[in-house]
């Protein structure tokens, strides 16, 4: 293959530019998830990894020979649990810091047997 | 003089045949999802990367416009909407409050990370599964056949409330119980 068929090829978005974009976005929030030390961070890290998981459900949409708008509903679906989820991560995060002055994960090892 | 215009003329030829090489609809979008998507990229580095915490919750912000406008491009004009709504919007906020209620000190060096170790480790697992992800991702033969569905909207209003319809009730007594655990968590049980 040469150049130029690559950048033919490149210049082509279909659905695996999008897969491997999402699969880029999943893997930095899954580094920052793993070496953040903030409990903000890490959700914020989560945030990103939720948001590579639906780009996959709409880019599937999308490009996939289908009839309807089921894997946008599904992402649709995703963001509800996802806002839920930072809703109730945020109120942890304060109420832990209300309790033990910290929000440093590395510093909560009360439960360490 | 002369020599100006045949360049020009030269220029304005290779742009002709360029253009009929590669259609240029397709060079267009290419150019918007390389845009947005290396912008995205970059902010989410930013989220993992910077060192104030404030900074990543804007970079996150960032990132999450960028998505945004991704969805559009691919005419989930909808799913767009929502992510500039719920995420640019409101667990944005959340986050910046969680962060001004959790912190009072300086925040310069407010986003700690672990030591080198940790890192190495965070690079191997991470790097793994992405190589993982981009070998199952090129190596599937997908067939790419984009078609038009019309507007988002309505077949998503059609779906939530016919065939999706008991998820969505669930989805709503979910939020709702969200937003009552959040609030006991947050105010304390004990107190009232």
């Amino acid at each position: 293959m040469n150049l130029m068929d690559f950048v033919r090829l490149a210049t082509h978005v279909g659905l695996h530019h999008f897969l491997l974009f999402s699969a880029l976005l999943f893997a930095i929030g899954l580094f920052g998830l793993l070496t953040k030390k903030g409990l903000i961070p890490l959700l914020m890290c989560v945030e990103l990894m939720l948001n590579a998981v639906n780009i996959n459900l709409v880019a599937f949409n999308h490009y996939m020979p289908v009839s309807d708008y089921s894997g946008q509903l599904m992402a649709i679906f995703a963001v509800a649990v996802a806002a839920s989820e930072v809703a109730v991560g945020v109120a942890l995060a304060f109420r832990i810091y209300r309790d033990h002055g910290t929000v440093d994960v590395d510093e909560l090892r009360e439960m360490k047997g | 003089m002369n020599e100006a215009l045949g360049y020009v003329h030269g220029l304005v030829g290779w742009a002709f045949s360029l253009a009929e090489a590669y259609d240029v609809p397709s060079l267009i979008g290419a150019g918007v999802f390389f845009l947005f998507a290396g912008l995205a990229l970059l902010f989410a580095c930013g989220v993992v990367f910077l060192r104030n915490v404030v900074h990543s919750a804007l970079s996150l912000t960032a990132t999450f416009i960028c998505v945004a406008c991704l969805y559009l491009s691919i005419d989930a004009d909808f799913m767009g909407a929502v992510q500039i709504l719920v995420y640019g919007g409101a667990v944005a906020v959340l986050i910046v409050m969680a962060i001004m209620l959790t912190r009072r000190d300086d925040m310069a060096h407010s986003n700690p990370s672990r030591g080198l170790w940790q890192h190495a480790g965070a690079a191997v697992v991470s790097g793994l599964f992405l190589l993982g992800m981009a070998a199952v991702a090129v190596l599937s033969p997908f067939q790419s056949a984009p078609q038009p569905l019309g507007d988002a909207a309505p077949g998503l209003a059609d779906l939530m409330l016919s065939h999706y319809v008991l998820p969505f009730e669930v989805a709503a007594v979910l939020l709702l119980i969200a937003m009552i655990g959040a609030i006991l968590l947050a105010k304390g049980a004990e107190e009232s």
